[in-house]
């Protein structure tokens, strides 16, 4: 069955952006609709469905924090922030009140286009459906199954912590993840804002795991906000 | 001495006095040598020609005493309601001095400027009201009579037998611009008054009569004539200064009066007054304290502060010394203020106790040399200005008194004891024990108590044991004698120890003085902010004066506030009184006489010529602070705390304009680098945009590489403005250091990826033990250090030298590391590569900011970066990060797999190294 190309929703207000933006998708068989004030975009999420919506925080009318409170109430179509450097708590505030992931200005069209196709392939997966049962990347190998893990031939050992802290991320591979959603999700809520946690334990999966720890190439620190998985 | 050059000094003071006077309003005086002449009318009738010429004209205030014709000159003139005030029960309407001052007019009239303002008014007189309005710009007219001179007072009394109490300072009026004579003869003003023009109050009745006989009105009216003619003189001389014409006349006079405790003090400084505007000169009252103060009465005491008040009040400077010998005191202050002419009352002592003391007189017409001494009369006795020597048992109780006289009782004891064993107690042995009983008691206590015990001792002596025993007669003549020996022996020794206890007590309170200011000029010193020389100051007053005072400072708008909680009820009311003191630079409230209703008196913190500050004193008693030397030390401390206050603005100040100045040099510095460092990549992104768009499309090889260059200039602007939007968040101190407590590898690691490309070709190795603790740090801002640190590696040193990059842990901080094998520091500039604009040499790109921008992330971290060479060549940039604050707890982990999972059984890996 051919599926239409996915249709994308473009909430920004500079005409620059719009129109590099514009050229990039469509170039690259993406539909684009157009907003340039958060009412425009919140009336045209629901009047046409979009499968992403990019998302900019600075706009004019709204706070763009709103916005993304907004649509999440009725709407699951992923989000992507866009947003300055310097922001990075208005992102993380983003990404808790829901959005899907992040976009620092300037970025290059190649990693716009790996984060729609992470967020496209995320949406596809309905809620509840267990991930691919193996999931690869690099040399790293999570038989979710069988609950063992890889590094090209060599079977790895995990602390159940480690274990568990792995398969979020695997779960939301490619996705970035803050560290409060991490601790939630493995640790539990009581330790939301023990954010050192995360780190700690993510030093030790990576001394397990990368090739270079110091030069980590799959688990990636998001700086002040949260890390990520990389799945390509 | 030659006045050929103006006084650049005098210059000074009359530049200053010409802007003050730009924003004072100009104060014009009705001047009248007595009641009736018609100042008031006249005031009206000049006004009312002002106001038809345009100028915006009030009434303050206008005593018509119910004249028709006054009043009709008043109808049409707006007048400014008064306001009531109730005293006593009795309603009185006052000028009302704040609707004055908001309704601001060109010209306001104030009549009668010695009037005295009833009891709750912000001022006790009315001049007070009208140096406020004139402070505040307003222009005013007045009306005052002769009488109401202050230096005239006694003057006028003499002359009329009338004592004038509401009186007006001179300088006061000395300030007026203009000052216009109404002018009546006396049979003209006997006429208005015969017709009942002259408004007399009731209760003055026969005073009254008095006071306007002929006689009297002539001499008034000289007076005030020639007061008139002294100013016309005196303008004549301000405008021959101000023309730099050749003075003729001796000026540079100076007097001084020398103030002791006499009743005619004050008579003598209305003397000075006068002698020093004859002469133009400026003039001091002086007094000073020796320790022969502490035995003043309060009468006396009471006598030298009213002298140095009228001083003040008539333009003099009243000085308080301290000394052990007046005449030393006042000569040495006579040279060093280039005194002419030193002025003294004249001593109606007995000649035999100056002979016995000395006479002041004699001492400085001695010691003059140049200066003139002159001493004139008193209406009653006066005394030099050291005080009076008089002897008074101040300071002896009656207890002291007991005590004496049981002292000279217990050599009768003892001769009578030894009398009963059959020994006989020769004359000679008694007397001995007496003068032994009148010695001890004198060394003890002060004359009075002296005198008592040998006037006992010697009535014992007497009755007990000289013949014929237990009669007060006496055989032999010869123990008059011993009797007078006894007696003056008390008496010399009972002086010597009231002098030295007298000495020991104001050696005491001036140590105490000394110490007080040392103490607290010591903590100021220490003090870093405002509120720890607040703190200081209200410490010192406590221990010093055991008075808990409050400390206001001024906000933004001017307003002054209190810091902290104070210490008595604080109102809007007080605040309003500690406002004025600020505004005004003078002190207000509880025992003076301008707002004396408030609860506290306050004192503004000066320095410069600027309030910085107010000081409440809540007063138990208003005339706590009436003697000289606890006012004095109150002065000194909050002087020394306003100079401490104003020495922290001003080093903000300078500190201010230094930044002003770096931030000038790095606004050059900035636009000069700006203009190479963003075209370069402009221009070379401008050249391959329009390539790609020309018509002729260039191969696809071609393009590739024109777009490759768009992207990497594009980057390179992009770090380029970063860099600058962080050197100007660490310049503006807007650096906000959100620390976490991070791992420095996880930091590190990240810098390495976004430094990916420009590390290509350089092998990379890190060093991070696996036990270095978790450091509080800002991963954003610590990564960005790294990247510059790493990015400079790359560019200062040849492709294919390895850079390392690592970490190790000290007690209380973490060193990281980059370092590198390039060809190292120039040496010498292991500090200056650090400041901003500091390119390293034939660096490409980049305008300098990295390390600077470095050096500011690690400090506000509470750390440091340095620079050093590597022995073995290369350079390495260190930064240390300190360990603040308590480590977060981690929960270590069970090292057991988790059973409770049904499929943990399937997974059954241990960790080789957990945490």
């Amino acid at each position: 069955m051919e599926r239409p190309a996915p249709l994308i929703l473009l909430i920004e207000d500079e005409p620059q952006m719009r129109r590099f933006l514009r050229t990039a998708l469509g170039a690259n068989d993406y539909r684009l609709v157009e907003a340039e004030t958060a009412k425009e975009g919140l009336a045209q999420a629901a009047a046409r469905n979009p499968d992403v919506i990019l998302l900019d925080l600075g706009l004019p009318d709204r706070d763009g924090l709103e916005v993304a409170r907004e649509l999440r109430e009725w709407s699951p179509t992923p989000i992507i922030v866009l947003s300055a450097r310097g922001r990075e708590e208005d992102k993380v505030r983003a990404l808790d009140l829901g959005a899907d992931d992040y976009l620092t200005k300037p970025f290059g069209v190649d990693e716009l286009l790996a984060r729609i196709r992470v967020a496209l392939r995320h949406a596809a997966m309905p809620p509840g459906t267990a991930p691919e049962p193996v999931f690869e990347a690099g040399e790293l190998r999570v038989d979710l199954a069988a609950r063992r893990v890889w590094r090209g031939d060599e079977e790895i050992h995990l602390t159940p912590t480690e274990y568990k802290l792995l398969t979020t991320l695997v779960r939301h591979a490619g996705k970035v993840l803050t560290h409060r959603q991490l601790l939630k999700e493995v640790w539990g809520a009581n330790y939301a804002n023990q954010s050192h946690y995360v780190r700690v334990y993510m030093a030790q999966l990576r001394q397990k795991i990368e090739a270079d720890p110091a030069r980590p190439r799959l688990l990636l620190t998001e700086p002040g906000v949260g890390y990520r998985l990389r799945d390509e | 001495m030659s006045h050929q050059r103006p006084d650049p000094d005098a210059l000074l003071r009359r530049v200053r006095a010409e802007e003050a006077r730009e924003r004072r309003g100009q104060l014009k005086v009705f001047l009248g040598a007595s009641p009736g002449v018609g100042k008031t009318f006249t005031m009206l009738e000049t006004a009312r020609a002002k106001r038809t010429d345009g100028l915006d004209v009030a009434v303050g205030v206008v005593e018509t005493h119910g004249r028709a014709e006054t009043e009709r000159l008043l109808q049409g003139l707006e007048i400014i309601p008064r306001h009531p005030i109730e005293y006593r029960g009795v309603r009185l309407e006052e000028f009302d001095l704040d609707a004055a001052l908001a309704r601001h007019p060109a010209l306001l009239l104030v009549d009668e400027l010695a009037h005295t303002n009833a009891p709750g008014s912000r001022h006790a007189k009315r001049w007070q009201d009208v140096e406020e309005l004139l402070a505040a710009g307003i222009n005013i007219y007045t009306t005052v009579n002769i009488q109401h001179f202050e230096s005239l007072n006694d003057v006028v009394a003499q002359i009329t037998g009338v004592t004038v109490r509401e009186t007006v300072p001179d300088s006061v009026l000395e300030r007026a611009d203009e000052i216009e004579l109404v002018d009546v003869t006396p049979d003209v003003l006997q006429q208005r008054l015969r017709e009942g023009k002259v408004y007399v109050p009731e209760q003055a009745g026969r005073a009254i009569e008095r006071f306007f006989r002929k006689g009297n009105l002539i001499a008034l009216r000289e007076l005030a004539l020639r007061r008139t003619a002294e100013r016309v003189d005196a303008q004549m001389r301000g405008y021959m200064a101000e023309q730099g014409i050749r003075e003729t006349w001796a000026t540079g006079e100076r007097l001084l009066v020398c103030i002791g405790p006499s009743a005619s003090a004050a008579r003598l400084v209305r003397a000075t007054r006068r002698m020093a505007a004859r002469v133009h000169a400026e003039w001091f009252a002086v007094h000073v304290e020796t320790p022969r103060d502490q035995r003043l009465s309060a009468a006396e005491r009471e006598d030298i502060l009213r002298a140095m008040e009228l001083a003040e009040q008539l333009g003099g400077r009243p000085v308080t010394l301290s000394a052990q010998s007046a005449a030393e005191e006042i000569l040495a202050f006579a040279r060093l203020h280039n005194i002419t002419r030193i002025i003294m009352g004249k001593t109606r002592r007995p000649r035999w106790r100056e002979l016995l003391q000395g006479s002041l007189l004699d001492a400085l017409v001695r010691g003059s040399g140049g200066i003139g001494v002159l001493a004139i009369t008193g209406a009653e006795d006066e005394e030099g200005p050291g005080p009076t020597p008089t002897p008074g048992p101040r300071g002896s109780v009656p207890s002291e008194y007991a005590s004496a006289a049981a002292i000279a009782v217990v050599p009768t004891l003892l001769g009578l004891i030894v009398r009963s064993t059959g020994v006989p107690v020769l004359p000679i042995d008694a007397a001995m024990l007496y003068l032994l009983a009148v010695v001890v008691a004198s060394a003890r206590f002060r004359r009075g108590p002296a005198v008592i015990a040998s006037l006992v001792g010697i009535a014992s002596f007497d009755f007990f044991f000289v013949h014929p025993f237990y009669t007060f007669s006496v055989s032999d003549v010869r123990y008059v004698l011993t009797f007078g020996v006894m007696l003056v022996v008390a008496l010399v020794l009972g002086n010597l120890t009231g002098r030295i206890r007298s000495q020991a007590e104001s050696a005491r309170e001036r140590e105490q003085r000394t110490s007080a200011l040392y103490g607290l000029s010591r903590e100021l010193a220490a003090a870093r902010d405002r509120h720890a020389v607040l703190a200081a100051a209200l410490r010192s007053l406590r221990d010093t004066f055991a008075i808990d005072a409050a400390a206001l400072l001024p906000g933004e708008a001017g307003g002054v506030a209190v810091v902290g909680s104070p210490p008595y009820p604080f109102d809007e009311r007080e605040r309003a009184v500690a406002q004025w003191s600020f505004d005004h630079r003078q002190a207000a409230g509880r025992g003076t006489t301008t707002l004396p209703g408030a609860g506290a008196l306050y004192l503004p913190l000066e320095s410069s010529g600027r309030a910085v500050g107010v000081i409440g004193l809540p007063l138990a008693n208003p005339a706590e602070f009436r003697d000289p030397a606890r006012r004095r030390l109150l002065e000194s401390l909050a002087g020394q705390t306003g100079a401490a206050l104003d020495r922290l603005v001003l080093a903000e100040r300078s500190r201010e304009s230094e930044v002003e100045v770096e931030a000038e040099r790095l606004r050059t510095a900035l636009l000069s680098s700006l203009s190479h460092d963003m075209r370069t990549p402009l221009a070379s992104i401008e050249g391959a945009a329009s390539t790609l768009l020309q018509e002729s499309e260039p191969a696809p090889a071609a393009r590739r590489d024109l777009a490759a260059t768009i992207v990497q200039e594009s980057h390179r602007m992009g770090r380029l403005v970063a860099n600058l939007l962080d050197m100007i968040r660490v310049e503006a101190g807007a650096l906000q250091v959100q620390k976490e407590w991070q791992l420095l590898s996880d930091v590190v690691g990240v810098a390495l990826l976004r430094t990916d490309e420009q590390l290509r070709g350089h092998p990379v190795t890190t060093a991070f033990p696996p036990d270095l603790p978790l450091v509080p740090m800002d991963e954003i801002l610590l990564e960005q250090v790294f990247v510059n640190l790493l990015e400079n590696a790359a560019k200062h040193t040849p492709p294919g030298t390895p850079i390392e990059v690592g970490a190790t842990s000290r007690p209380g901080e973490v060193v990281a590391y980059v370092a590198d094998r390039g060809p190292g520091l120039p040496p010498g500039e292991e500090e200056t590569i650090f400041r901003k604009f500091h390119r390293g040499g034939g660096a490409a790109g980049g305008i300098g900011l990295g390390l600077t921008i470095s050096r500011g992330i690690v400090t506000a971290h509470g750390g440091r970066i340095w620079a050093e060479n590597r022995p073995e060549g290369g350079a390495i940039f260190r930064l240390a990060l300190p360990i603040s604050g308590t480590p977060p707890t981690l929960v270590a982990e069970e090292p057991v797999p988790n059973r409770q999972d049904p499929e943990a059984g399937t997974w059954n890996a241990l960790p080789p190294s957990s945490s």
